[in-house]
């Protein structure tokens, strides 16, 4: 293999698990330790500059983070990054006066961004500090898009949803409330914007047609549609006896809600076995934990109705064979099962669809009527119109979307300073190290064997006696206390200096996990095998030395489960080895050369 | 030295040996020894060697004297046996221990003042009474723990870290065990672990007295420009000429080595040393010509390592030249252990 060329600034931010796997490469070994001094606000601004929404996020984020993290392969659980979030936002303190000024002197542009969802508050939120007038187009009377109207209230509080959307609203964007863009045509012509932002979600819930569908559709709803009729309070009841169709976020959502308006008994009907399922695990468990009943291999296939009146609904009862690499290679329908139900909810899914915007405006819609949008600006085919969001790609979740408005924001504002879209000031990585003195470093390098601490529940006899009683209760500080040492610090980095190794060894007899193997050096694929513990996990990189002095063998680390204890430099006699904080550099819009020259200030 | 020991993280594929052990379990106490010192090394090899072994960690003794070389048997198999005795005394100690318990694995960590030195004679008796142990000398050319002073292994030439040169002739080990007609006689480097580690577990094995010298730069002291045995000129000038693979009782031999070129050697528990001759004119079993292609290599500065010498079949291991009893005293009847006093009263009357 060739040295590893570490100037990629994508090498370092890799080995940072998490932050690699974060849509918005949120800084988390950073805030771990920065709650671990009681740093909370700051702890909290450093969030918030990558996700926006550290609040919200600490209870809802669907935590791409947590399956990565390096801590998950080196023992059972990961880092309950997603919890420790919530730990900063919930003990920070005013943070408001911390943020990027609002210029007085505006810079002339006018920004519309319809809908109030995560996606379009990321982009006020990023273009507001650079002079920009953004105004939102909302249809419905509160901001928040489905955070507010479809996440129920017992996960996700009004008031946590009101303190991070008003931080945005309150720089001064302009919050147009209960109004529907009816015409992307009228918008374009009368509106007097400068760059359009779509942000208007995905809010077509998905149909099943099935015999009876029609007859019995007084008790038959649609998830999202029936989660915000909740929220609104539009809906206060439901049957004793309620079918779930689904297994995804919104199956778990609608279900919970149920037990909460009166239902006593639950079942969610999924088509596969469970490893096939959307929902997340801790979803699942929060469900289940509420005598959720999950059904397993039933297919919907058809309403029963009786007398104009829901009575349930038959299902194929269904098996399927499955192979080694746990993919299905048959199916079959072994029977029919009937289950009375009062009401049945259809969660199975949600589509982008956008009938206000007119189809002649130069914006193209692909042959399953999805605008066409650039998956790195986020420019639909018309110059000056971004989407993003759920209403860009479909349905992902907040995170993605945050990530797209910081995205849709650069090109904005390059777009609105006549800069090409795709000139964007490209990621980059910062190395200062870590060594303090003899045998000190600067950050807490032992290993904590800690199990991941579990987040503490309101009661069942409590919880559903209204429904928004938040069911978790976030950490207490002792949990916080030990969670916040699980973490590895993997953006504490091992750096080589191939010409300072004597060879001696030192550095492989110490490390604790076997990382380090100093060996001939061959083609990835049979170097991996020759490792001092083969290095099998193939997403992970190696990092190869140039050849050493005496041997012309070659140092390989294994970035697999390295623990960043430090040891390895702690050992080495000639510093060959140091440990160097890495801090990588996702640019933003005020990042962008032309928004820091624009602002004489030069980048952070 | 570290002041962080290593934490009881491991990698979560470490493997298990027979006893459901892994490398972590023969691990010791933290070491004080300097960052890079060629000795912890050494500590590493024997780790992995008697997790290979499957060593039962309460059936390891481990003997020592003094130095940072002695210091070390507190660094590996914590579930062990262990003595630090005196200055150079290590194999009275080993002797005494032997003596009483025959089933146990005895592995001495001396260094090259610690034997050479204040403790020569007793390593040259050691040998004489071949005594079924491992002696391993971590060998680097200098008292490392009072300082760096030349020791008895240092060569015509070589130069302290203050500029002095050394005038006095080195004691090598291995010609002296071959002289004294030691059956398994080797050297190694502590920066060598392929080779190093099956070396250790041989001798672990070997039914009879085992001596490895291994050099073992001294990163402080002795690994400067002009020394004979830093880092830089150990990976220089050595050179291995017999690779000795071990192979335990349970595996069968895997068919990578050239046929007819490796030589098996079967110990008394089925276990095997697999001896590969790298140089075609060097003979291991034969003690007379090894010992000449030994010298005649020092002479020109080359330094061979591996396992230089083996005598295959030993019936005049210590126990049998003694006629000890089978059992570990510790395991006889008292009765037999101490025949009483009248049986004391005969015996004093043999000399009266
Ligand atoms: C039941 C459910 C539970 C979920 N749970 C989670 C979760 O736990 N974690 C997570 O990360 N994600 C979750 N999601 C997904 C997440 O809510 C979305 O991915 C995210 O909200 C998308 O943000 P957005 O800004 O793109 O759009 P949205 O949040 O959908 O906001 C779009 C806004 O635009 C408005 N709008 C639409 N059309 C117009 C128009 N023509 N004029 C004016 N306004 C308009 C809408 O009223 C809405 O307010 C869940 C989704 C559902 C359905
Ligand atoms: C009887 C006695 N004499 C002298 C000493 C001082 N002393 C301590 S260690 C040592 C030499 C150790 O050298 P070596 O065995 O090569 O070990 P190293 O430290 O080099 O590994 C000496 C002379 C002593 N401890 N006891
Ligand atoms: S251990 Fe910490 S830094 Fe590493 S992946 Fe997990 S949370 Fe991120
Ligand atoms: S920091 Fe160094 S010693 Fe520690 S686990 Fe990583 S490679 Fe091993
Ligand atoms: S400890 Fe340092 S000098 Fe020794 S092998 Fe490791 S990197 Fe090289
Ligand atoms: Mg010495």
């Amino acid at each position: 293999m060739n040295p590893t060329d570490t100037s990629r600034p994508d090498y370092f931010h890799k080995v940072v698990d998490c932050q690699w796997a974060c849509p918005a490469h949120t800084d988390v070994p950073e805030y771990i330790r920065l709650i671990a001094q009681g740093r909370f606000t700051d702890a909290y601004l450093v969030n918030r500059k990558s996700n926006v929404f550290p609040g919200i996020l600490g209870r809802v984020c669907d935590r791409p983070c947590e399956p990565a993290c390096r801590r998950g392969r080196v023992e059972k659980k990961p880092v309950a990054i997603c919890r420790l979030k919530r730990v900063a936002a919930d003990h920070k303190d005013e943070f408001r006066d911390r943020l990027a000024p609002i210029p007085q002197i505006k810079n002339g542009k006018k920004i519309a961004c319809i809908g109030a969802g995560c996606a379009s508050l990321t982009v006020a939120n990023d273009l507001m500090p650079l002079g920009y007038e953004v105004t939102i187009f909302e249809q419905f009377g509160e901001p928040g898009g489905l955070m507010r109207t479809n996440i129920p209230s017992f996960r996700l509080p009004q008031g946590v949803l009101d303190e991070e959307i008003g931080a945005i609203i309150d720089m001064g964007v302009e919050l147009k409330l209960g109004h529907k863009i009816e015409s992307m045509r009228a918008l374009l012509a009368d509106g007097g914007f400068d760059a359009v932002f779509v942000g208007s979600g995905a809010p077509k819930g998905k149909e099943l047609k099935l015999p009876g569908r029609q007859e019995a559709a007084a008790n038959i709803h649609i998830g999202i549609a029936w989660l915000e009729s909740v929220a609104f309070d539009h809906v206060k009841s439901i049957g004793e006896r309620v079918l779930i169709i689904g297994v995804g976020n919104t199956a778990m959502d609608c279900c919970r809600s149920s037990l909460r308006l009166g239902a006593k008994n639950v079942k969610v009907m999924a088509r596969k076995p469970r490893q096939f399922f959307k929902a997340s695990e801790w979803e699942l468990e929060d469900a289940e934990e509420e005598n959720v009943q999950i059904v397993i291999n039933r297919s919907p296939k058809a309403f029963v109705v009786e007398g104009g009146k829901l009575k349930g609904m038959t299902f194929d009862v269904m098996e399927y064979d499955v192979d080694a690499r746990g993919r299905i290679t048959a199916e079959r329908i072994t029977g029919e099962e009937f289950l009375p139900a009062d009401d049945v909810i259809l969660a199975i899914g949600q589509e982008n669809a956008f009938p206000w915007i007119e189809r002649d405006l130069g914006i193209e819609f692909d042959k399953w009527d999805v605008p066409k949008v650039d998956p790195v600006t986020f420019e639909s085919t018309r110059p000056g119109v971004f989407f993003g969001g759920d209403a860009a790609f479909g349905p992902k979740n907040i995170i993605w979307a945050v990530e797209h408005g910081h995205q849709a924001a650069i090109s904005v504002h390059q777009y609105c300073q006549g800069l090409p879209v795709a000139d964007r000031l490209a990621p980059g990585v910062n190395l200062q190290s870590r060594k303090m003195g003899m045998h000190e470093w600067s950050y807490s390098n032992d290993y904590s064997p800690v199990e991941r601490r579990l987040m503490p529940h309101v009661s069942l006899k409590e919880r559903f006696k209204k429904i928004n009683i938040e069911v978790e209760l976030g950490f207490t500080a002792e949990q916080a206390a030990e969670e916040v040492q699980r973490c590895l610090n993997c953006d504490v980095q091992t750096i080589f200096d191939a010409k300072l190794c004597i060879e001696c060894d030192a550095c492989i007899d110490i490390c604790p996990v076997d990382c380090l193997t100093m060996t001939p050096n061959g083609e990835e694929a049979e170097l991996r095998t020759r490792l001092k513990a083969p290095a099998q996990n193939v997403t992970q990189a190696l990092y190869v030395s140039a050849p050493l002095k005496f041997t012309g063998r070659v140092m390989v680390k294994d970035e697999d489960v390295c623990v960043h204890c430090g040891l390895c430099a702690e050992r080495c006699p000639t510093a060959a080895w140091d440990m160097q904080k890495s801090h990588v550099k996702w640019p933003h819009a005020a990042d962008q050369p032309s928004a820091t020259a624009a602002a004489g200030l030069k980048s952070a | 030295m570290t002041f962080i020991p290593k934490p009881k993280v491991a990698h979560p594929s470490l493997p298990k040996n027979a006893l459901g052990l892994t490398r972590r379990d023969y691990e010791g106490a933290l070491s004080t020894l300097c960052a890079g010192c060629g000795h912890d090394s050494i500590t590493a090899a024997i780790i992995e060697a008697c997790w290979g072994i499957s060593a039962r960690p309460e059936n390891v003794v481990k003997l020592s004297g003094i130095g940072c070389s002695s210091k070390t048997t507190a660094y590996f198999v914590s579930g062990g046996h262990g003595f630090n005795s005196v200055h150079g005394r290590m194999p009275s100690i080993a002797m005494g221990a032997n003596a009483a318990n025959r089933d146990l694995y005895y592995v001495g960590v001396s260094g090259d003042g610690d034997s050479l030195s204040i403790g020569l004679g007793q390593f040259c008796h050691a040998i004489r009474r071949n005594l079924n142990m491992l002696y391993l000398i971590e060998n680097n050319g200098v008292y490392g723990l009072t300082k760096g002073q030349f020791s008895a292994s240092a060569d015509i030439g070589t130069k302290a870290k203050k500029g002095e040169v050394n005038q006095q002739p080195p004691i090598d080990p291995v010609l002296l065990a071959m002289n004294l007609g030691a059956g398994f006689v080797a050297r190694s480097f502590s920066g060598d672990k392929a080779q190093l580690v099956p070396l250790i577990q041989a001798g672990l094995k070997y039914p009879g007295f085992a001596v490895i010298d291994v050099l073992s730069p001294c990163v402080t002291f002795n690994d400067h420009e002009g020394s004979t045995k830093s880092y830089a000129y150990t990976r220089e000038h050595f050179e291995p000429v017999v690779q000795a693979d071990f192979v335990p009782f349970q595996r069968e031999i895997t068919a990578d080595y050239g046929a007819g070129q490796a030589m098996p050697v079967v110990l008394h528990d089925g276990s095997r040393i697999l001896l590969r001759k790298l140089a075609e004119d060097y003979d291991p079993t034969d003690a007379g010509r090894a010992y000449g292609y030994v010298q005649e290599h020092i002479a020109k500065g080359e330094v061979l390592t591996g396992l230089l010498h083996l005598r295959p079949t030993d019936q005049s291991e210590f126990h049998a030249l003694n006629r000890t009893p089978e059992q570990p005293l510790n395991q006889l009847p008292y009765a037999k252990l101490s025949p009483g006093s009248k049986a004391l009263e005969k015996v004093l009357a043999r000399y009266r």
